[in-house]
């Protein structure tokens, strides 16, 4: 079977950072692999490396600069990548359908039978692709995953969606499917120098929207970030000053009127 | 110009969402000058409604199909209220359900949906407000449409309270065969300890960096006689057992005392703790959303302050 692995280059602003315009200034943020996306990578590659998966594919929405994580998801096992990316793209807010176009267009060529992705984005936080792309495609779903099997025989994966308060749910999904991958249901592996030689020479194919027979109006948002802003503290907390001999003397002090400690 | 929400329900309980739902719908529907409809779909559909029937809901529309969640169920119901009622505000719950069926809703309808809405206003036209870069920044999102899906965090708006009149029409709606079915449900975090019964808590977050640095932190609840937690982070990394995880999947624990060390606050942490007595955070970034929920804060290094605060015990 052949798995489709979605990932995302996402930015995390530094502790200070201020806000350019409708977005946290460039100098103020740092890319990273999805935290999210990075589960889902290794969920992939330990299918592959159980014979269950022939081949892993991993495909982003991301420009130039987003090659460097992708290269990190090959260094790991992915076997190739696809880098969609267009001038369309550039400092727009795309809403979940344009994604999702482009990753109909790539799932049509690519034809996996389980596309794999992150619970969410760490930056933007929707939670919404992967859902919407299995409905777009016609694959089955779960979200919030945190434990698969792959029963390729039986045309099925085992499931637990993690739901709220400490309950799994323990569900059957068939295949060919979308799962969002939840943090915690495998160890994400760190790349070897191995990996990290061997996927200098796997293939990151550029395309853009022309190459997935897509054009700028089946991306455009229908959603259009109008401001930015750090939220109001609604801190009432007793901020204790001083150095940390300081502090905790004071601190020993509030804990013992509570009761701990004595 | 009305408004649906759909009810949350788990193994025969209504979350508290789906009042907090009520409450949000009705005032969308004010703002859109229309109707609100509340969805009931599958497990104890008349006692939910009943349940739902608050001041303000004009419409419960249930749809009785087994006990527990299925998305394509769910997809199909939704989507069908949806014509029914003419609905052009479709408000979901942002929960680990919600966004197993809301965006093949919003996919479905070819609609714009924004998640995790945390409030919103119409004016020209729908104004939704949500937190971006893991809560450290609120943004504004306009939607371009006269139609749209929105899914509502949990503990934004007030519960709908009292007893209403709503009408309400049992529905019944063609799916296809479902793609993912639910066996049944595994309750985690079981084992030698339970959170949910310490008096005091020393909660562990990411800012302990490493495994072999957590003595720092269990010598300080060895020292306060106090009981070990963490966010979920150090569980996700196998530090600490699953049992030890306090948050909107984990535990929600209300001890006396819960002193939070290197833990950053994100909402879904924060909705397990809130409700403590006294809250303690020790954290080195003083914009840190847990500090908006504590009562006593420094702002410091852990490997500073911790070693400290023992030797003031010791």
């Amino acid at each position: 079977m052949k798995v489709l692995v979605t990932v995302k280059e996402v930015a995390e602003a530094d502790d200070d950072f201020s806000i350019d315009g409708t977005d946290i200034a460039e100098s103020d943020l740092e890319y990273d692999l999805n935290e999210w996306d990075d589960y889902a990578v290794e969920a992939a590659v330990q299918l592959a490396e159980a014979d269950i998966a022939d081949e892993v594919v991993a495909v982003t929405i991301g420009p130039e600069r987003a090659e460097e994580t992708i290269r990190m998801a090959l260094a790991k096992g992915v076997d190739r990548a696809v880098r969609v990316w267009d001038d369309a793209f550039e400092g727009a807010f795309p809403d979940v359908a344009s994604k999702i176009d482009v990753f109909e267009a790539v799932v049509a060529s690519e034809e996996p039978d389980l596309v794999l992705g992150g619970v969410q984005a760490a930056d933007t936080g929707f939670g919404a692709t992967g859902v919407a792309l299995a409905e777009r495609i016609g694959f089955n779903h779960a979200a919030v995953v945190n434990d698969l099997e792959v029963d390729a025989d039986a045309g099925l994966a085992n499931v637990h969606r993690e739901l709220e308060g400490g309950v799994e749910e323990l569900t059957e999904v068939d295949l060919p499917a979308v799962l969002t991958v939840q943090t915690g249901l495998n160890e994400p592996r760190y790349a070897s120098l191995r990996g990290i030689r061997q996927a200098q020479r796997k293939e990151i194919a550029p395309m853009d929207l022309d190459d997935l027979g897509l054009d700028t109006t089946d991306v455009e948002s229908t959603l259009t970030l109008t401001a930015m802003y750090e939220p109001e503290s609604e801190s009432d907390a007793e901020l204790i000053e001083g150095d940390a001999g300081e502090a905790a003397d004071r601190l020993a002090e509030v804990l013992r009127e509570k009761g701990v400690g004595v | 110009m009305s408004v649906l929400v759909v009810a949350d329900h788990r193994r025969g309980e209504l979350r508290d969402v789906s009042y907090e739902l009520v409450t949000a719908g009705r005032e969308l529907a004010d703002a859109l000058d229309g109707e609100l409809a509340v969805a009931v779909i599958a497990g104890d559909t008349d006692r939910f409604a009943e349940s739902l029937n608050r001041p303000g809901v004009d419409r419960i529309y249930t749809v009785e199909n087994g006990e527990e969640f299925d998305n394509t169920v769910y997809t199909a119901a939704v989507t069908e209220l949806v014509g029914r009622s003419g609905a052009t505000a479709v408000l979901a719950p942002n929960s680990v359900n919600g966004l197993d069926y809301a965006p093949a809703v919003a996919e479905r309808l070819d609609i714009p949906l924004v998640t995790d809405a945390i409030d919103f206003a119409v004016d020209d036209g729908l104004t939704v407000t949500r937190e971006m870069y893991g809560s450290k920044v609120e943004t504004t999102v306009a939607v371009d449409g006269d139609q749209f899906c929105l899914t509502l965090r949990g503990g934004e708006f007030a519960p709908a309270e009292g007893v209403g009149e709503a009408e309400v029409e049992s529905v019944t709606v063609d799916h296809p065969d479902s793609g993912a079915r639910v066996k049944g449900f595994e309750e985690v975090g079981g084992g030698d300890v339970d959170i949910a019964d310490a008096d005091v808590l020393v909660s562990v977050g990411r800012g302990i960096e490493e495994e072999e640095n957590l003595e720092v932190v269990e010598e300080l609840a060895e020292t306060l006689g106090a009981t070990l937690s963490a966010s979920r982070p150090i569980v996700d990394s196998g530090w600490l057992p699953k049992n030890r995880q306090v948050g909107q999947s984990g535990k929600v624990v209300t001890p006396d005392v819960y002193i939070a060390v290197g833990i950053s606050g994100a909402v879904q942490h924060v909705a397990g703790m809130k409700g403590s007595d006294t809250i303690v955070a020790i954290n080195t970034d003083p914009n840190a959303p847990i500090f908006d929920v504590a009562d006593y804060g420094i702002v410091g290094d852990l490997f500073d302050v911790v070693p400290e605060l023992v030797a003031q015990f010791e």
